[in-house]
C-alpha cells in the first residue's frame, strides 16, 4: 500500500527515483535540484536504494555516466538545472540519438547572465531541440507520477528515449506539500525491469555511436524524429495504464473550463495552479475565461491543443522564457504556426512572465486577460510583451 | 604491499612466443599508410583479449575504426563525444559493478573496461573527465594514443605538441618558431591521482607495450597508459621509418618509457648512453624549421626532464651534501 506524506517535493522525487530501483545514479549538485541527488545519496548511503552513486566532477560527465551506464543496461538517473543543463547539453543531444531511455528530472531555473538561480523554463526551453521527451509537473504529486511514468514510457522498446520531467525550481522543488507515495510492489506492477534492446556486453558485440556519413545521416534522424512522434501514443497508453494502477488520471494537455470559454490561458507548470484562482475570480464576474495547461511539451501535444483552442476567439499564451527573435515567446512560437496549420484564427497574445523567479500573481493573470480582450477589440497587431516590469 | 603490487605478484608478461593471434581489432579499418596510432591501438587490445568494453572518444581512431555500416571493433565499443570517453567508461563500469551485485547479469570473467582518447582528448579537452574518473576510483584502463596534435581535424596544436613543433595552428613565421610550448606531462598528472598504475608506453617496444597495458587491465582500481603514437602525416617523415621515429624518441630521451607501480617510479630503459635528440628532430620535417639555438634548448629541456625522471625512479644518487666526510675512509 502507498502512503500519505507531507513531503518536500524534492525529497519526493528522490524517493520516487528510490522506489522505481534505478541502478545508477549520476549526480552533481546545482541549486535548485541539489536536495534530489543530496537525498538520494543518503538513500544509497543507508542502503535504502541498492545503486551505484556516481558523484561525478561536472554535469558534462553526468550525462556522459548515464550514456555509458544505460548503454550497458543500467536503469539511469540524474538531475540538474540551468547553467548545468547547458553544460551537459552536447551530450544530451547524443542520448537521445543513441536511444537511452535515461530519465533526468530538471529544476527549471532561469539562465545566466545575470546570474539568478531562481525559477523561469529557460532551460527547458535550451532542451527543445534536443530529441528528448519532456514532461511539464505542476504539483508534486505530479512530479511523482510523471517520474514513474518517464520511465515506462523510456524503456518501453516502441519509444527508447530519454525523458525529462520538469518542475518548478524553489517554487515546487522547495515546498512542502501533501504527496501519494506509492509502494514499491505498486511501483514494479506498472514498471518492468528495464530490458535493453541492445546492449555492451562482450558476448555479443555491438558497435554504438560508429560515423555517420552523408549517406546514412539522413535517414537516422528521421528514424529519430519518427521515434519521437510515435511516442506520444505510448505516453498517453503509459498514462491510461497508471490511471488503473494508482487511480490518478493525467493527459497530454489539462484544461479547466475550456468548454464554453472564450478566452483561454495557456501555460505550462505551477504557476497553473494560481492561474487556476484568477479564472475562478473571473468567472464569478461572469467572463467566460478557461484555463489550458501543457503537461507534454515534447511530443507537443497539437490535436489535444487544437481541440481545446478550436472554439475560442482569444488566446494568451504564456511564455516563462523569452525567445530572443523579436517577436514572440518559444511555446508561442509554436502555439501559432499548429493553429495556422489547422486554419484556426483566434486572436493569439504572448505574455512573457516570471523571469527570473518574478513572482506572478492572480491579479497579474487578470490583468492579462483584460489587457488580451483590450487588445483584440482594437484588432492590434499581434505580439508580445513582458509582464510586471518595473518601468 | 600496495594493489597493484599485490595484484601484478605474479605477472606473466607476453613474450615473443606467446603474443595471442586474436584481434580484437580488425584489419580492414581506414587509417592512413604508417600510422602507429592504430598499431597501438591493436596492440593494446591484443593484450587485452575479448572480455573488454571499449569507450573511444573522437579522434583518428573513432573516425577510421567505425563509419556506418561498417566496423573495425570485434568487442564492444561506443563512441560518445570529444571529451568523455574517462566518463563513458565509468558508467559503464558502474552499471556492471550494479547489475552483477542484483543479480541481473550472470557472474563472468572480469571485464576490462578500457577507455582510450588521443592527446587532444586526454590532455587537453577530456583533461576533466579523465581526472573525475581517476579520482572516483574506477576499475578502468584508460589510454592515451599521443600522436602530438588534432591530427584528426588537419594537425593542429595541443598541449601535448612538443615545444619547436610545427602544426597548422602552431606555425613557424617570422616571429614564431612553431609551437612555443613545453609539452604536458600526463602521465605525470595521472600519476598526482595517486592511482595504482601509470605507465608510458611506445609501439617500437610491442612486448613492453603489451606487457603494461596486460597489467593496466590487472590492477585493480584506475590506471593509465601514454603511448607515443607516431603519426607520419603529421609529423612529415616518410612512412616506413615510422617505427625508427618511435624508436629514437626513446634513444634520445624524448619519451622515456618507466612505469609508476602504488606511486613507486620505475624506469623500463635505462638508456645510458642517449643520442643526440637532433638525431630525432631531423628525421621529421614539423622541426625542420628550428635553429642550433633551439635544438640546444630543446636538448637542454630533454636533459633536465630525465635527470628529473631519474631521480623520481631513485636512479641518480643524491650529490653528497657539502663539507660532508668522504665516506670509506
Amino acid at each position: 500500500m502507498g502512503r500519505r506524506v507531507g513531503m518536500e517535493v524534492s525529497i519526493a522525487a528522490a524517493e520516487a527515483v528510490a522506489l522505481i530501483d534505478v541502478d545508477v545514479v549520476a549526480a552533481y549538485p546545482i541549486t535548485p535540484q541539489t536536495h534530489i541527488v543530496e537525498h538520494l545519496s543518503e538513500l544509497v548511503a543507508n542502503g535504502h536504494l541498492d545503486a551505484e552513486f556516481v558523484p561525478v566532477e561536472s554535469e558534462h560527465s553526468a550525462m556522459s555516466v548515464c550514456v555509458g551506464a544505460a548503454a550497458a543496461g543500467a536503469r539511469t538517473f540524474t538531475s540538474t538545472s540551468a547553467q548545468g543543463y547547458a553544460l551537459m547539453v552536447e551530450i544530451c543531444y547524443i542520448a537521445s540519438s543513441m536511444r537511452l531511455p535515461i530519465v533526468m528530472v530538471m529544476a527549471n531555473r532561469a539562465m545566466s547572465a545575470p546570474i539568478s538561480i531562481w525559477n523561469d523554463h529557460a532551460d527547458m526551453m535550451l532542451a527543445r531541440d534536443t530529441g528528448w521527451i519532456q514532461t511539464v509537473a505542476e504539483n508534486g504529486q505530479e512530479v511523482v507520477d510523471l517520474l514513474i511514468h518517464a520511465y515506462r514510457v523510456a524503456e518501453d522498446h516502441r519509444v527508447l528515449l530519454p525523458v525529462i520531467v520538469n518542475l518548478d525550481g524553489f517554487i515546487l522543488s522547495h515546498v512542502i506539500e501533501p504527496i501519494e507515495l506509492p509502494s514499491k510492489e505498486e511501483v514494479q506492477k506498472y514498471l518492468p525491469p528495464y530490458k535493453p534492446a541492445l546492449r555492451l556486453d562482450p558476448k555479443n558485440p555491438v558497435t554504438m555511436g560508429p560515423v555517420g556519413v552523408p549517406e546514412i545521416y539522413t535517414e537516422a534522424k528521421k528514424a529519430q524524429d519518427e521515434a519521437l512522434k510515435n511516442s506520444k501514443k505510448v505516453i498517453i497508453e503509459a498514462w491510461e495504464e497508471f490511471a488503473k494502477h494508482f487511480g490518478r488520471t493525467y493527459r497530454p494537455v489539462e484544461t479547466y473550463k475550456c468548454e464554453d470559454a472564450e478566452v483561454i490561458l495557456l501555460l505550462m507548470g505551477s504557476i497553473a495552479e494560481t492561474a487556476m484562482r484568477a479564472v475562478d475570480a473571473m468567472r464569478a464576474r461572469g467572463k467566460k475565461v478557461g484555463l489550458a495547461r501543457i503537461r507534454l511539451f515534447r511530443p507537443f501535444p497539437v490535436e489535444e491543443l487544437v481541440s481545446t483552442l478550436k472554439n475560442a476567439r482569444t488566446v494568451a499564451v504564456i511564455d516563462r522564457a523569452l525567445g530572443f527573435n523579436g517577436h514572440v515567446g518559444p511555446v508561442c512560437a509554436e502555439v501559432k504556426s499548429m493553429l495556422f496549420d489547422h486554419g484556426l484564427t483566434p486572436y493569439v497574445w504572448n505574455y512573457i512572465a516570471g523571469l527570473g523567479g518574478r513572482d506572478v500573481t492572480v491579479e497579474n493573470f487578470i490583468e492579462m486577460v483584460d489587457m488580451v480582450e483590450a487588445k483584440a477589440a482594437k484588432k492590434e497587431p499581434m505580439g508580445y510583451e513582458i509582464i510586471n516590469v518595473r518601468e | 604491499m600496495g594493489i597493484a603490487s599485490e595484484a601484478l605478484k605474479d605477472f606473466k608478461g607476453f613474450t615473443m612466443k606467446n603474443i595471442p593471434s586474436v584481434e580484437p581489432l580488425s584489419p580492414g579499418h581506414r587509417a592512413c599508410q604508417g600510422c602507429v596510432e592504430i598499431l597501438a591501438l591493436r596492440l593494446a587490445l591484443k593484450a587485452i583479449g575479448t572480455n573488454v568494453i571499449v569507450a573511444s572518444a573522437t579522434g583518428c581512431m573513432e573516425i577510421v575504426t567505425s563509419p556506418y555500416p561498417q566496423t573495425a571493433w570485434r568487442v564492444p565499443w561506443i563512441h560518445v563525444a570529444f571529451e568523455n570517453a574517462a566518463a563513458v567508461i565509468s558508467g559503464v563500469e558502474s552499471a556492471y559493478k550494479v547489475l552483477a551485485r542484483k543479480g541481473r547479469i550472470s557472474p563472468e570473467d572480469k571485464v576490462v573496461f578500457l577507455g582510450y582518447g588521443g592527446d587532444g582528448g586526454t590532455a587537453d579537452i577530456g583533461l576533466q573527465a579523465l581526472s573525475g574518473a581517476l579520482e572516483r576510483g574506477h576499475d578502468i584502463v584508460y589510454i592515451c594514443l599521443d600522436n602530438e596534435a588534432y591530427m584528426n581535424t588537419g594537425i593542429q596544436r595541443s598541449s601535448s605538441t612538443p615545444y619547436g613543433a610545427m602544426t597548422t595552428t602552431s606555425p613557424p613565421g617570422k616571429k614564431s618558431i612553431g609551437q612555443t610550448t613545453w609539452k604536458k606531462n600526463v602521465p605525470a598528472i595521472a600519476a598526482a591521482h595517486d592511482i595504482p598504475y601509470v605507465a608510458t608506453a611506445s609501439p617500437a617496444y610491442p612486448l613492453d607495450l603489451m606487457n603494461k597495458v596486460k597489467k593496466a587491465a590487472m590492477v585493480p582500481g584506475p590506471a593509465y597508459v601514454h603511448i607515443f603514437s607516431v603519426c607520419p602525416t603529421g609529423w612529415r617523415h616518410p612512412t616506413n621509418i615510422a617505427i625508427e621515429v618511435a624508436k629514437m624518441a626513446v634513444a634520445t630521451n624524448v619519451f622515456p618509457l618507466y612505469e609508476v607501480i602504488d606511486g613507486k617510479w620505475i624506469l623500463s630503459r635505462k638508456n645510458p648512453k642517449p643520442k643526440p635528440v637532433v638525431d630525432y628532430l631531423k628525421m621529421q620535417r614539423r622541426f625542420a624549421h628550428l635553429t642550433e639555438e633551439e635544438i640546444e634548448k630543446i636538448q637542454a629541456r630533454v636533459n633536465a626532464e630525465w635527470e628529473a625522471l631519474l631521480e623520481r625512479c631513485g636512479e641518480k644518487k643524491e650529490p653528497a651534501p657539502e663539507g660532508a666526510e668522504p665516506s670509506g675512509e
